[in-house]
């Protein structure tokens, strides 16, 4: 009898996780979504961000998040393959011991050390080698894809280590070098972990908030350059969440549903590519 | 007298069908050896009569009495406490020699005093095993070596006061001399108890067992008194297994 | 005359590229957390550690940031433990597959890559408002509740996959339950598993900032009970740095928050290391 309960409670329980989400989803959307209603979608999705004026544009935000998010990937991508492929094919297991939970350590830096050093070192550097403010779609580029790599490396040097050894061995056999393994036969045979592992990191990237409030200037308006100023979805939300009132917050809402969807979408296809059960 | 009696038992993983109506008794205080070449359905058998087969999703018909009981109608629990089951490889719990002796009895009942060590004690004396770990008790279990690990899941068996003792290939794993040793001590036990063992070495069955039920495919060829067995069995596919023609 | 490169050259190339890559993004991690140390190891002192905060942090020490950040910590794990290890132990043990545990599966992933921004936003309208909780450690920490359960289900889950099955066959045959099974063989041999989720889970609550600033709020004020609102390390830390208030005091913050992220990572990783080596 006892184990009929237990069941049913543990049943219970194992729905916290998809529950949370669904109240996250509604209490956002509720907040969020009538105003986007109410002011149209051109107003939504206009350049224009006054919010105690009844400009609720968010393109420029968008446009921000983007720039960002590519310039991490930027970053993050090469440096994440290459530590994924330099830990998983060309490195002793001793090293591997000592490098991995090394590199995974940087997932455990707070966002908003990520920024201090980014205030305190890279946006002084910038500012003096490259001209411009310095706080700048470049420098948070640059701290982003740092804090995106540990993403990028984990996922990707689990799917290369999920390629049966005998490829490797069938490689070798028939004279290859590793590199010519790597690029040939194992980065394709791993593609899909990859790709998800690049497609969290996104996720990462366009929601990183702390960080990038820190080194990207903030400004509102389309970056022209690396070395601009940028605002991005996020930002905007930790900026104003603690002042606004009325249909400014609920604007922050609709402006949290969108980065929120963007998330979610993202996750889905990256668990879609995984496949796992 | 008759302590197990199947009748008409068929047992389905899926579509696969293990066991084939299956009707056989077997006597209290004897011991039945089953043999029978990889696959032929003897574990299946086992994992029948404790139940443990529900774990594995499967359906089973036709019935199991126990003592003029449906095992069915018992308590899975009581049952599995009455008909004990020893695997093939010997599997200690993490943690100490006297914390895996005291696991099955604490699940069924609360213990006063000395009354549990009493029972570990009895246990482990009856399974050999006494003398060798009485000092260590507290060690982790799986400090022992393979065979004393063995008598060990027998003792852990023991304590929990069976009626029925089945062993699947229990010596499959060991050296002659722990394979003699299990052997001696089920020997020495049958006076108490009713065992099942199942064996894919046939010289084992021949050893040890008053009876002998040969299984193919899932199906029951033959059974009968061990000597007559292996002596003058009634079906030449017995007669071609023992003689290792097959298996 | 056309010049090619054999493979053996290509290899060592390919080679030098990914160990220089590698290395300097080893370099930019003892980089980050060497830089902050050389400036702020210099400012600790116990009394930083036990003196209130004075003047917005421009003077005094963090006493209250380090209690608030322990208080809302504790109180996301006490919530968060039992909803991820429940959760993982019916994946593990009472699903096969099927609709259900896809769901729940799907749930865990898809909370696991939501920015605590939108934490930070859920916590602010859905505890602080709508539940009146106020800006306060109850909703921080029910907040970082939420984010870090998908920490602990996945660690949990593996830790409770790697328990042997026969561990389970041989519970059964001694007559337990399935309850007895999970409670007296599953759960402690999966516990070294299961305290690296929950470790993992402290480090992320500790150095979590969007998601507890709107929702236990930046207060300086020593905690008196659960409704006070409260500012953490993290959050100390960022206002601090952005507002410019004193680069020591904030490196100093910053150290205290590195240490403790170091600490909890080191412990999580000799746990898991230990428990690995025996069941893998």
């Amino acid at each position: 009898m006892k184990d009929k309960i237990a069941e049913k409670l543990l049943l219970f329980i194992a729905f916290s996780a998809i529950l949370s989400l669904l109240l996250i989803t509604f209490f956002i959307f509720q907040q969020g979504i009538p105003l986007i209603f109410k002011v149209g979608l051109s107003n939504f999705f206009s350049t224009h961000w006054a919010p105690t004026r009844g400009n609720f544009g968010i393109l420029s935000m968008i446009i921000g998040s983007l720039m960002v998010t590519a310039g991490a990937l930027v970053v993050g991508i090469p440096f994440g393959l290459a530590c994924a492929i330099f830990l998983a094919e060309f490195s002793s297991p001793p090293i591997q011991k000592t490098l991995k939970p090394i590199i995974e350590l940087l997932a455990g830096i707070p966002s908003v050390v990520y920024g201090f050093i980014g205030i305190v070192i890279l946006v002084p550097f910038i500012r003096e080698h490259f001209g411009g403010p310095g706080f700048s779609v470049l420098a948070a580029s640059i701290i982003l894809g740092i804090m995106i790599l540990p993403t990028i490396v984990s996922i990707s040097y689990d799917a290369l280590l999920a390629v049966p050894n005998t490829y490797r061995e069938g490689s070798y056999a028939v004279g290859a070098t590793k590199w010519q393994t790597v690029v040939m036969l194992l980065l394709p045979a791993a593609r899909s972990g990859i790709v998800a592992g690049i497609i969290l990191g996104m996720g990462r990237a366009i929601g990183e908030t702390m960080a990038v409030i820190m080194i990207a200037g903030n400004a509102l308006k389309i970056p022209h350059s690396m070395l601009d100023s940028v605002r991005t979805l996020t930002s905007t939300l930790a900026l104003e969440l603690g002042y606004a009132t009325g249909d400014h917050r609920a604007a922050l809402f609709a402006c949290g549903s969108f980065l929120f969807l963007i998330i979610i979408l993202l996750n889905i296809i990256a668990i879609k590519i995984t496949g796992r059960k | 007298m008759i302590k197990v009696s199947i009748k008409n038992l068929n047992l389905f993983y899926n579509k696969v069908q293990a066991l084939k109506n299956i009707s056989l008794d077997i006597e209290k205080n004897e011991i039945l050896g089953v043999i029978g070449p990889a696959n032929s359905g003897k574990s299946s058998l086992l994992r029948a009569i404790n139940r443990l087969s529900e774990n594995d999703y499967a359906r089973l018909s036709g019935t199991i009495i126990l003592d003029d009981t449906d095992i069915f109608t018992i308590p899975i629990n009581d049952l599995r406490r009455r008909v004990g089951l020893i695997f093939a490889t010997p599997v200690v719990l993490p943690g100490s020699i006297h914390k895996n002796m005291s696991y099955g009895p604490k699940l069924h009942r609360r213990f006063k005093g000395s009354e549990l060590d009493e029972i570990i004690f009895n246990a482990l004396s009856a399974a050999n095993l006494w003398k060798e770990v009485k000092d260590r008790l507290k060690d982790s279990a799986s400090t022992l070596s393979g065979g004393q690990q063995q008598r060990l899941c027998i003792a852990r068996t023991l304590a929990m006061d069976p009626e029925v003792i089945m062993m699947d290939e229990p010596c499959s794993g060991l050296d002659p001399i722990s394979t003699a040793k299990i052997e001696a001590t089920m020997f020495e036990l049958k006076e108490k108890y009713t065992f099942i063992l199942v064996t894919n070495n046939t010289k084992q069955a021949a050893r040890v067992a008053n009876k002998t039920a040969f299984f193919l495919a899932g199906e029951l060829i033959e059974i009968d008194k061990t000597e007559k067995i292996f002596t003058n069995p009634a079906d030449s596919r017995t007669d071609g297994y023992i003689r290792g023609k097959f298996g | 005359m056309t010049f090619r490169i054999g493979p053996r050259t290509n290899q060592i190339i390919a080679y030098s590229i990914l160990l220089l890559m590698t290395l300097i993004t080893v370099v930019v991690l003892f980089f980050i957390i060497g830089y902050v140390f050389k400036n702020g190891i210099g400012q600790l002192s116990l009394e930083f550690l036990t003196d209130k905060t004075r003047d917005m942090g421009k003077e005094g020490g963090i006493l209250p940031s380090i209690l608030g950040t322990f208080f809302v910590t504790i109180f996301a794990i006490i919530i968060a433990t039992p909803l991820g290890v429940g959760s993982a132990v019916y994946l593990v043990e009472y699903t096969k597959g099927g609709l259900i545990h896809r769901i729940i599966s799907f749930g865990a992933d898809c909370l696991a890559g939501v920015p605590s921004i939108i934490f930070g936003l859920f916590g602010f309208i859905f505890f602080v408002i709508k539940l009146n909780l106020g800006w306060s450690i109850i909703s921080g920490g029910l907040t970082l509740a939420v984010m870090i359960i998908p920490t602990i289900i996945r660690t949990t889950e593996e830790a409770i996959k790697a328990v042997p099955h026969s561990f389970r066959e041989i519970s059964y045959s001694l007559g337990g339950g399935k309850l007895d099974t999970i409670l007296k063989v599953v759960l402690p041999t999966s516990l070294p598993g299961i305290l690296t989720g929950v470790i993992l889970g402290i480090g992320r609550a500790v150095g979590e900032t969007a998601a507890v600033i709107f929702t236990a709020g930046s207060s300086l004020g020593i905690p008196t009970s659960a409704f006070s609102s409260t500012r953490t390390l993290a959050v100390h830390f960022y206002i601090l740095a952005r507002e410019g208030i004193s680069m020591p005091k904030a490196y100093a913050t910053a150290t205290v928050l590195i240490i403790i992220i170091l600490l909890v990572n080191f412990i999580a990783y000799r746990l898991m290391h230990r428990f690995m080596a025996k069941y893998y």
